[in-house]
């Protein structure tokens, strides 16, 4: 890695004052180190925001729980509350990475880290997201890359989080040095055609402050599953988080995201509809899953997932049927 | 003729058929060791004497070796897969922040090459062969600046075409990695090839005297009058040893002679190789390995890594260290070669084998020695048996021996063909291996004690309830497999120890031999304490420095057989010194002495007692040591004198594996793993159950997991790392059963033999069993997949 400067910022607007083309943010640091270390960022100066007060909170209440970004994932986890109202949340934060990791890597982080393909992380492959001309898992070793939209960059969103929020309807504030604005987590994330070397639409001089996520709605009910190669220490090969909302039997609203499938959680809106107005069993749970790989576009290596995608959407979607939270 | 004289010695299983039996050995030889029944140390459960200096972390490292002016380097490597270097620029590397040495690689190590060296294409700097190759290497102050000097070294290169797929490079139109026929020396444990086999291309081989020598019969005309024939190809990956400790050293040279810290299975072996690279006597080379971090057959040499540290420290004037980071060790200092393997098996109806025959490529990158055919040769009796085996250059690293070179690959065939074949024959796996598993005549067979391993095996998993293949409902299928596992009982006569006894009481045992890990510090206390009649705990060991007699390289599962007779011969000789010196005391002859709890008794009048202290402080100098190596096995000819030899009778094993597969995401999850063996005698039964724990987690991790994986269009690893090469972890860990059987052979005063490679051979062989029995489909490539299951399966759904 090259010589930086070390901030320890102490207000949120003292980060933002320092925000430039060669600073970084860091919170945790897990993601930044890598990049650090693969040279994939060289900046003049590294903003620590652990010494931020008051960003390291979690509170629910009727509005919805709120999060503060230097929440670590281990907090998350083991939330009473959390575990009760937002089971998906917890769920997806306690699955990640490993103990260890999880007892640094914070939820800001886990959103805004940068994508796991193993091409976009070695400094020796020029590629799309670092200025290149060529997406090199295309043609290349795709095994864990996306079956949807990945026509021009095959990476995969890494955050589990990501995958949650969504399809809890979670919204994140960000500020800036005008003020604060809230958006849609489903709209923060970005197509590679939005542009490629960004994964979200955080802007250059702004900071992450807040996850907000709507209080669920009376018998609503939610469920995560995250399947992975291993248990232990592994990235999702395909990750899914559920929402779903009754009425009497009938499935009267369902938020179906997939995680670890394209370059954005990947809102399968095919599948929701398939739901909504059923009761929900296993048939209309195979139904959904088989909608929830429309459109997919597998390369090479990876159409095996399409089959994972079906069997983990329908497990999910009776697991958050019988859940009580 | 030496002096010889007969003593009698247990041979056979432990509560099977343990007898006496007379074996012809030296006069000096100490008396026979009766059954571990009737010890008190050796063959009793010993935690390792170092294991709260390693979870403490004061046990010092290699990479924990911090020397006074030490300087930091980084190697510059190859971004291209195959190329000619037109010029080397350092200049800019020199003047850096810190920089005290730059050195520029001038021989490669560790690679094939050319047998006519005029063949290779005309470069002023070696030609690089693979991603990652070394060529050059810088030190400085500190890390970052050795780190940031290294990328200031302008190499200019000119790609050269390559081929990384080893279907690809087989194909006689493949760019050649090599221009010309290419040879690699085997190296100690295993790894290297046959020399002079013929080279088409890429392809080097077939080579069809695998181990255990020539063909046998004539296994094609045989297939053809077989009742049954199994045909069937098996595809395995390209395994990396990913050591928890990555390859290393710190390099002090200095006017007086080099000092060389490594990280080595091999201290001897180490200097060995420095001093024939850096043209220094043997005895000007020095080389400690006080803690080791795992090797798996990796770290026998200097490497070309050492050399360089090696270099810089004699250019600088300082100690340099250089420990590869972990990209460096994926790429570039040796892996398991992957292999594609034909393999056809005839046999009778009632089983009875009647032909095997096998062709094999694998590629070992720009290395050679990817044959599998061990377990093909050595474990059933079959009298017509041919294997033709390839190696295919690719342009990537090259492979090194690692744990048992061949077998998993091999096992991982012939024990899932051999299952195919008992369906067929509508025979239970474990029967059929009875009826064929009985060759007690060729050398390296070990038929009983695999005939007692199954029995206990099939018991412990509740073999007679495993049901037909595919037969659960539902969506998550179990299954119960097993396999095989066959290793050479390899010795070393180059395997010395000294003892010493001094005044206070203290007791040493000292040995340039190296403890991997593997736990060979405790059982030479334990074999010294046995001897002396004291505690392990009361021995201080001494190992891992070349200044101490020489010790054996840590290869072959053959450190605990070859170097725990040496410290038997030692401790027995300074304890007849010790007698000869104390009878007078105790007023009786010396040999009607005996060391037991601490005391020197006189036999058959336990009154007449001295403690062991009282008696060591009347010795008459300071000081009273024994030196003594490792003796021809007994029985056995007398053969060349020195390293690595095959003795007579194999080691072995079986293990059962019960799995739980899920058929609509494809994983597969090991539920219970049943592990028996045999190791001759166990010297400390702890320690080979850890072991043997260590081997079916590698083996687990190989079926399912890890994969070197190659980027086909650049020729880069692209997972580098330990996050996306996957190894096992505690979650995927299941419950492990070890059952040791205690197999005496007489060939030795401690009669030991090893555990370290049979332990991870038969693993993935019995999880593609156990997956079979779950769902009815065979997985015939490694690692078993997800993707592989869920095709498999498909596959089976369009039939």
């Amino acid at each position: 890695m090259n010589p930086f400067e070390w901030v320890n910022a102490t207000s949120v607007a003292q980060a933002i004052g320092l925000l430039g083309p060669r600073t970084t943010l860091k919170a945790g640091g897990v993601d930044v180190m890598d990049l650090l270390k693969e040279r994939l960022v060289t900046p003049a100066r590294l903003v620590n925001l652990r010494t931020v007060p008051g960003l390291d909170r979690v509170a629910d209440s009727r509005d919805g729980l709120r999060v503060g970004p230097l929440v670590t994932l281990a907090q998350i986890a083991a939330d009473a509350t959390v575990q009760r109202r937002y089971r998906a949340l917890a769920d997806a934060a306690g699955h990640a990475a490993t103990p260890q990791i999880r007892n640094m890597a914070t939820a800001g982080g886990n959103l805004l880290q940068r994508p796991r393909c193993w091409y976009f992380r070695q400094e020796a492959f020029a590629c799309k997201k670092k200025g290149g001309a060529t997406c090199f898992a295309q043609a290349g070793e795709n095994q864990y890359h996306a079956i949807f939209g990945n026509g021009i960059c095959a990476a995969v969103h890494p955050s589990a989080l990501g995958v949650a929020l969504v399809a809890l309807g979670a919204k994140l504030e960000l500020t800036g040095p005008t003020g604060a604005r809230e958006v849609l987590a489903e709209a923060f994330f970005t197509r590679p055609e939005a542009g490629i070397d960004r994964e979200n639409d955080l802007g250059a001089s702004e900071v992450l402050t807040e996850i907000r996520v709507p209080a669920p709605a009376a018998g609503a009910t939610s469920a995560y599953t995250k399947q992975g190669e291993k248990e232990s220490f592994d990235w999702p090969l395909v990750e899914v988080a559920v929402t779903l909302e009754r009425n009497g039997a009938t499935c009267s609203r369902a938020s179906i995201v997939l995680g670890a499938v394209a370059h954005t959680p990947h809102r399968a809106r095919a599948a929701e509809t398939a739901l909504v107005g059923k009761a929900i069993d296993e048939t209309s749970a195979r139904a959904a899953a088989k909608a929830a790989i429309e459109g997919a576009t597998p390369l090479a290596e990876n159409a095996y997932k399409l089959q994972l995608v079906e069997a983990i959407v329908r497990r999910t979607i009776l697991a958050a049927a019988t859940a009580t939270g | 003729m030496a002096d010889e004289r007969t003593i009698r010695v247990p041979v056979g299983i432990a509560g099977v058929d343990l007898a006496d039996a007379e074996r012809a050995v030296l006069a000096d030889e100490p008396p026979p060791l009766p059954a571990n029944a009737d010890l008190s140390v050796v063959g009793k459960r010993t935690p390792r004497l170092d294991g709260r200096l390693k979870v403490t972390g004061a046990a010092r490292y290699t990479s924990d070796v911090r020397l006074a002016g030490m300087l930091y380097a980084r190697i510059v490597r190859s971004p291209h897969p195959h190329a000619k270097i037109k010029s080397i620029d350092v200049s800019a590397a020199t003047r850096a922040r810190g920089v005290r040495a730059v050195h520029v690689v001038d021989h490669l190590m560790g690679s094939a090459v050319l047998r006519d060296k005029s063949q290779e294409i005309p470069s002023p700097h070696p030609i690089v062969r693979y991603v990652g190759q070394p060529i050059a290497a810088v030190a400085a102050l500190t890390q970052a600046d050795a780190d940031d000097a290294a990328r200031l070294v302008k190499v200019d290169y000119e790609p050269l075409p390559f081929v990384v797929d080893v279907d690809k490079a087989r194909d006689p139109s493949a760019p050649r990695v090599f221009p010309g026929a290419a040879d690699q020396a085997a190296s100690a444990g295993g790894g290297g090839g046959a020399s002079n086999v013929a080279v088409t291309g890429n392809v080097r081989g077939p080579n069809k005297s695998g181990p255990g020598g020539p063909p046998r019969g004539d296994a094609i005309e045989a297939l053809k009058t077989a009742d049954v024939v199994v045909d069937a190809t098996y595809r395995t990956q390209v395994q990396t040893h990913s050591a928890m400790e990555t390859h290393g050293v710190v390099a002090d040279w200095k006017p007086e002679g080099l000092t060389v810290y490594a990280s080595t299975q091999g201290t001897g072996t180490v200097r060995d190789e420095m001093a024939e690279v850096l043209g220094l006597k043997k005895s000007d080379v020095r080389v400690v390995t006080e803690f080791m971090g795992g090797g798996f057959g990796s770290k026998f040499g200097a490497g070309n890594f050492g050399v360089l540290a090696a270099q810089l420290s004699k250019k600088a004037g300082a100690p340099v260290r250089l420990m590869l980071d972990r990209r460096e060790e994926h790429e570039g200092v040796g892996n398991r070669p992957g292999s594609t393997q034909r393999l056809r098996i005839g046999a009778k109806s009632d089983g009875t084998l009647v032909a095997i025959h096998l062709e094999a490529y694998g590629t070992a990158g720009t290395g050679t020695g990817a044959g599998v055919s061990g377990p093909m040769k050595n474990m059933y009796a079959c009298p017509n048996v041919l294997v033709e085996e390839s190696d295919v250059f690719t342009n990537a690293g090259p492979s090194a021996a690692f744990r048992a070179p061949g077998h998993p690959q091999g096992a991982f065939a012939i024990e899932q063909s051999l299952d195919e074949l008992a369906e067929k024959l509508k025979m239970d796996p474990v029967s059929l291996r009875d009826k064929i598993d009985v060759d007690e005549t060729g050398p390296h067979f070990n038929a009983a004690s695999r005939r007692r391993e199954r029995q206990l095996g099939a018991e412990k998993i509740g073999w007679s309830k495993r049901h037909a293949a595919g037969a659960d409902a539902g969506p998550i299928k179990r299954g119960l497999g097993m396999a095989q596992s066959v290793w050479y009982r390899i010795i070393d006569l180059d395997a010395s120890c000294e003892v010493r006894i001094t005044r206070d009481g203290s007791v040493e045992v000292l040995s340039a031999v190296q403890d991997l890990g593997t736990g060979i510090r405790t059982a030479l206390a334990q074999v010294v304490a046995e001897e002396l009649g004291l505690r392990a705990t009361d021995v201080a060991v001494r190992i891992g420095d070349t200044n101490y007699p020489s010790g054996v390289p840590s290869g072959g599962s053959k450190t605990t057989g070859s170097i725990t007779p040496a410290a038997r011969n030692a401790a027995f000789q300074v304890k007849r010194q010790l007698l000869d010196q104390v009878a007078t005391l105790l007023g009786a002859p010396a040999d009607s002495l005996v060391m037991k709890d601490g005391k020197i008794l006189v036999r058959d009048q336990p009154t007449r007692m001295l403690a062991f202290k009282a008696a060591a402080a009347k010795l008459r100098t300071e000081q009273i040591s024994a030196r003594a190596s490792r003796q021809e096995d007994y029985g056995a000819p007398a053969g060349k004198p020195g390293r690595g030899r095959i003795g007579v009778g194999g080691l072995g094993g079986v293990q059962f594996t019960a799995v739980a597969v899920d058929v609509e995401t494809g994983i597969i999850k090991v539920e219970r793993v049943v592990a028996v063996h045999d190791c001759g005698r166990p010297i400390n039964p702890l320690g080979v159950e850890s072991q043997i724990n260590g081997g079916v987690l590698q083996g687990i991790s190989y079926a399912l997991y890890e994969n070197r994986i190659l980027d086909r269009n650049t020729g880069v690893m692209v997972n580098a790392n330990l996050e996306s090469y996957k190894i096992v972890g505690a979650r995927e860990t299941p419950p492990i059963d070890v059952v040791l059987i205690e197999q005496y052979r007489g060939r030795s005063s401690t009669d030991a033999g090893g555990i370290g490679e049979p332990a991870t051979v038969p693993t993935c062989a019995a999880i593609a069993n156990a997956v079979y029995n779950a769902i009815g489909v065979r997985i015939r490539d490694l690692p078993m997949t997800p993707a592989r299951v869920l095709a498999a399966l498909a596959s089976r759904g369009t039939k």
